[in-house]
């Protein structure tokens, strides 16, 4: 090679070192960009954004008459119930008046709010105290065993 | 009978009627009253003909004589029973012709109740009226102004929501006119100050309890001391259940201790808030509660179960929005943060079974959610650290890449000039 | 023939260990045999860069190709989890930045990347204009150029939307609004930008479509064409160091330019990797086409000069409406971009080169500078 003939040994060394460098260097950067490209490919644990429209994690069959049940609808609460006639409905979880958390009522068959009494029908509807408007309502879709609960329209 | 006799009974027969006649012609009309008040100079005698067209009774087809006259052909004489401007002891008697006669309502408003007389008569200001003729008592044309009535749903009338606290404090909050009664006269000023009147007056939140959904509207009277508890479990329904709970009903009423008044006050309802929460106890649990009887500390017991929730709430919103503020996406775990606000609605609730262990209860629940969120900021904030690191030893390897490459140029360089 | 040729690196630069390398050159003669890839070798070789004071300004042009071809590997990346409806953009964006491992690191490195690619076009044609390497014969180039400036900026406004936050929606709405102040064909063009009469979810998918496909496959066509005609022609010697008699030594493409551009080129990856770590890409709240207009919208840097200069028109200049004006003003001034190679042209060969175009360039760019510090510190409410 050209550098050793021209100044011996020295050169020798100083190139490997170089090329040590170099190749250990760039083996290093390879690495360094491939470790998070690889990793942002293999999805998640939670494989799905939270979108318009949510899966439940349990299905229509866990859900008896007449009860409700409170699940995450993106960054709200939402509100399954099965009607005492076996149909599914859900509803923004959130009471109309203070935003308190809602509940389904066995004993009284309609939805009700702890904080200050409030009650709301079948269909969602203001029905007895302070709220203002009805809760706003959901689409259920029932696929197979799953429950997708979506916005209207 | 002669010729002459019949024409002369006939004359007089007929001049006879020339009176009636005339007098029929110039009945006056409710029209004429008010066209004829309207031009009058005294303002307390043209303003009721002025501001009655906006009354509802007026757009219902009623006009002045309705209520003045007695239709007959003696309109105007109070003999027969017209009412110029009719005493305080009348007026109760006077709406109630028409508004106590369900047969006669239902023609203009079947949903109206025809019992508001019947109620009055058994309020605070009927009963002074009944048996003090009280001068200074309200009747109905007090609170729904004469002349110028409208129905509670119309803002512009003095019974809608949020006139009320305007149309009681009008005689209410006036210490001469209260003089003499038995009545404080700071119930306005109260109210406004209390959580109620600030949802009321500062969110315009019509829901809000106004002086009629406690003291009733007609039949107006102080709840009784056993009813405090029902008046305010009507929208407070899970405080009075646990009230119920606990016990203390029966004795509250036993000591005349009106339930819920005793430490919340009636007028001047402040928002719950857990600083008192032990302080109270002092002032009302240990009357009755005397030592060697420790159940008077129960509250001290709940406020300290209530601050270990609340701090650690904040400790883990303080550990959320360090993370946030650098950049970290947890609206996820900030959300659900939220719910621990839900849960101490609920523990406050609990409060009324005046016992530690319900409160306890939700306050255990509230703790698992703080404990998630503030591992989900740590979490953030860990991978904030990882990054930083991350990139530190990223631009290791690339700044030792830069050097080689560097070293790697000079070397070609040089060899090319050998 | 297996020829055994050497392997596509010069000579001093053998690999380590000879084990490795033998079998290393074996793989490359049976690969070369089949496709030929080493035939381009003794072009490559002999590409040589002008050496002088000027030649610094050689390297900002390939900045700007790797950054390209940076966006397009972050683009691609993103692709994997991006949902473009109105319904899913927001949301997958938040769940990238926040659930998906590095997607934080690949979103911040093509937001950042792509302001700063778009900063390395402006400074390489302002480079070029500056030492007129537009001159004949290379004309098409500069054109071409000219060109892909405006396509990335059209990258950079459709690509500005796809999260589909509050800051994105409005100014959108501003920016396609512009358009629509054109004569007769203005309301057309606007609502077809828009996909409908104003922005929504038809908005949304029809600028993916453009940033994804039409813009990338537009802006790669006229790289290739660059980048051919750049090897074609050769590095331009600007006039001064021609009038000097020329360069004195130049250096080879292969590998020493590239060696450093590679140097330029890391620089930059960390950089950008050093921004993303501590001031990653901004996503804000959810765009709610019937919430009010936030304070403070506005465009990205580099529509800032324009768009502060349309503020600052008067509603009606001469009886035609200001905007109008302003715009009118903007597409002579983008025409006669293109062309000025065509306007800048030599009475005589060996005549001086004119400096009225330079003149012309310093004031450009310092109308721009300081309409762009004018944007940023305008307050709206006086």
């Amino acid at each position: 090679m050209k550098g050793e003939q021209a100044t011996g040994t020295g050169n020798v060394t100083r190139k490997r070192f170089v090329d040590w460098l170099l190749g250990t260097s760039a083996g290093g950067f390879v690495a360094a960009v491939f470790y998070p490209v690889v990793r942002y490919i293999i999805p998640p644990e939670v494989p799905e954004s939270a979108v318009s429209s949510v899966t439940l994690a349990f299905t229509a069959d866990d859900v008896p008459a007449n009860t409700g049940r409170i699940f995450k609808f993106g960054t709200r609460p939402g509100l399954l119930l099965k009607t005492p006639g076996g149909e599914l409905r859900a509803f923004s979880a959130r009471c109309t008046h203070l935003d308190c958390t809602v509940q389904y009522r066995e004993d009284l068959n309609h939805i009700w709010c702890a904080c200050h009494n409030g009650h709301f029908d079948l269909a969602g509807r203001n029905i007895a105290g302070p709220p203002p408007t009805p809760l706003e309502r959901f689409d259920v879709n029932v696929r197979g065993s799953q429950i997708v609960v979506s916005l209207r329209g | 009978m002669s010729g002459a006799r019949v024409a002369w009974t006939v004359t007089v027969a007929a001049l006879a009627l020339v009176p009636a006649a005339a007098g029929a012609q110039t009945l006056p009309t409710s029209e004429d009253c008010r066209d004829c008040h309207l031009g009058l100079p005294d303002v307390r005698l043209s303003a009721p003909a002025r501001s009655y067209e906006g009354d509802v009774h007026a757009a219902a087809g009623f006009g002045c004589l309705a209520c003045h006259g007695t239709g007959g052909a003696d309109r105007l004489d109070p003999a027969a029973g017209f009412l110029s401007a009719p005493l305080r002891g009348e007026i109760p008697g006077m709406c109630g012709r028409c508004h106590s006669d369900a047969a006669f309502m239902r023609q203009f408003d079947p949903g109206l109740r025809v019992d508001q007389v019947a109620e009055y008569w058994t309020s605070g200001h009927g009963e002074r009226l009944r048996d003090f003729d009280d001068p200074g008592v309200a009747t109905c044309t007090d609170c729904h102004v004469a002349h110028a009535i409208r129905p509670p749903d119309d803002p512009a009338s003095s019974v809608y929501a949020a006139n009320i606290v305007a149309t009681c404090g009008r005689c209410h909050a006036d210490p001469q006119h209260m003089a003499g009664r038995d009545i404080d006269t700071d119930q306005v000023g109260a109210y406004r100050s209390s959580v109620h009147g600030g949802l009321l007056f500062d969110d315009g939140d019509l829901s809000a309890p106004v002086c009629n959904d406690c003291h009733g509207n007609h039949g107006a009277a102080p709840p009784g001391v056993a009813s405090v508890r029902n008046v305010c479990g009507q929208c407070h329904s899970v405080m009075a259940d646990y009230f119920d709970q606990s016990g203390h009903a029966e004795i509250f009423n036993a000591s005349d201790l009106a339930g819920c008044a005793l430490c919340h006050g009636h007028h001047a309802v402040q928002p719950a808030s857990d600083e008192t929460l032990g302080e109270r106890s002092v002032d009302v649990c240990l009357t009755c509660h005397t030592p060697p009887d420790t159940l008077g500390l129960e509250f001290e017991r709940m406020q300290a179960v209530l601050d270990t929730l609340e701090m650690a709430r904040q400790a883990s919103l303080r550990v959320l929005e360090e993370a946030e503020n650098m950049g970290m996406e947890v609206s996820q775990a900030l959300f659900e943060l939220g719910d621990v606000n839900n849960i101490q609605t609920r523990a406050h609730s609990a409060i009324h079974s005046f016992r530690v262990d319900p409160v306890r209860e939700q306050v255990t629940a509230g703790l698992e959610i703080t404990t998630r969120a503030e591992e989900r900021g740590l979490e953030a904030l860990g991978e904030h650290r990882f990054r930083r690191v991350g990139l530190g030893l990223s631009s290791v390897v690339i700044v030792l890449l830069i050097i080689g490459l560097l070293l790697r140029i000079r070397d070609l360089e040089r060899a090319e000039e050998a | 023939m297996a020829t055994a040729s050497p392997p596509d690196v010069p000579a001093a630069d053998a690999p380590a260990p000879v084990g490795r390398g033998g079998r290393i050159s074996a793989f490359v003669g049976w690969l070369d045999d089949r496709i030929g890839f080493t035939a381009i070798m003794p072009l490559m070789r002999k590409k040589e860069v002008p050496v002088h004071r000027h030649s610094f300004w050689y390297y900002i042009g390939g900045m700007a190709l790797f950054l390209f071809v940076l966006q397009i590997a972050t683009g691609i990346l993103l692709l994997f989890y991006y949902r473009p409806s109105a319904e899913g953009a927001f949301e997958s964006i938040q769940f990238l930045m926040a659930e998906v491992e590095f997607g934080w690191l690949i979103r911040s490195i093509h937001s950042w990347g792509a302001n700063l690619m778009i900063f390395m076009a402006f400074v390489h044609m302002i480079s070029v204009m500056l030492l007129k390497a537009y001159r004949a014969p290379r004309e098409i180039t500069w054109m071409t150029g000219v060109g892909l400036l405006f396509v990335s900026m059209g990258l950079g406004f459709t690509g500005y939307l796809l999260p589909w936050n509050e800051l994105a929606f409005f100014a959108t709405r501003v920016g396609t609004e512009i358009p629509g102040v054109l004569p007769v064909v203005g309301p057309f063009i606007r609502d077809l930008l828009r996909g409908g009469e104003d922005i929504s979810g038809a908005t949304l998918t029809r600028f993916y479509a453009l940033h994804v496909s039409v813009l990338p496959a537009l802006a790669f066509m006229l790289v290739a064409l660059h980048v051919l005609l750049v090897q074609r022609h050769g590095m331009s010697v600007p006039p001064g160091i021609e009038a000097e008699g020329g360069p004195r030594r130049s250096i080879k493409f292969f590998p020493h330019f590239l060696l450093r551009d590679l140097v330029g080129w890391l620089a930059a990856l960390a950089i950008l990797a050093a921004a993303a770590a501590f001031f990653p890409a901004h996503l804000g709240v959810k765009a709610d086409p019937f919430a009010s207009a936030p304070a403070g919208i506005q465009p990205e840097w580099y529509f800032m000069f324009m768009f502060q200069t349309l503020r600052y028109l008067p509603p009606e200049i001469l009886g035609i409406e200001g905007e109008l004006v302003g715009i009118a003003a903007f597409g002579v001034a983008g025409l006669v971009l293109l062309v000025v190679p065509f306007l800048d042209r030599p009475e005589a060969p060996d005549a001086k080169p004119s400096k009225l175009w330079s003149y012309l360039t310093y004031a450009a760019l310092a109308y721009i500078l300081l309409l762009t510090y004018l944007g940023y510190t305008f307050d709206p409410t006086t």
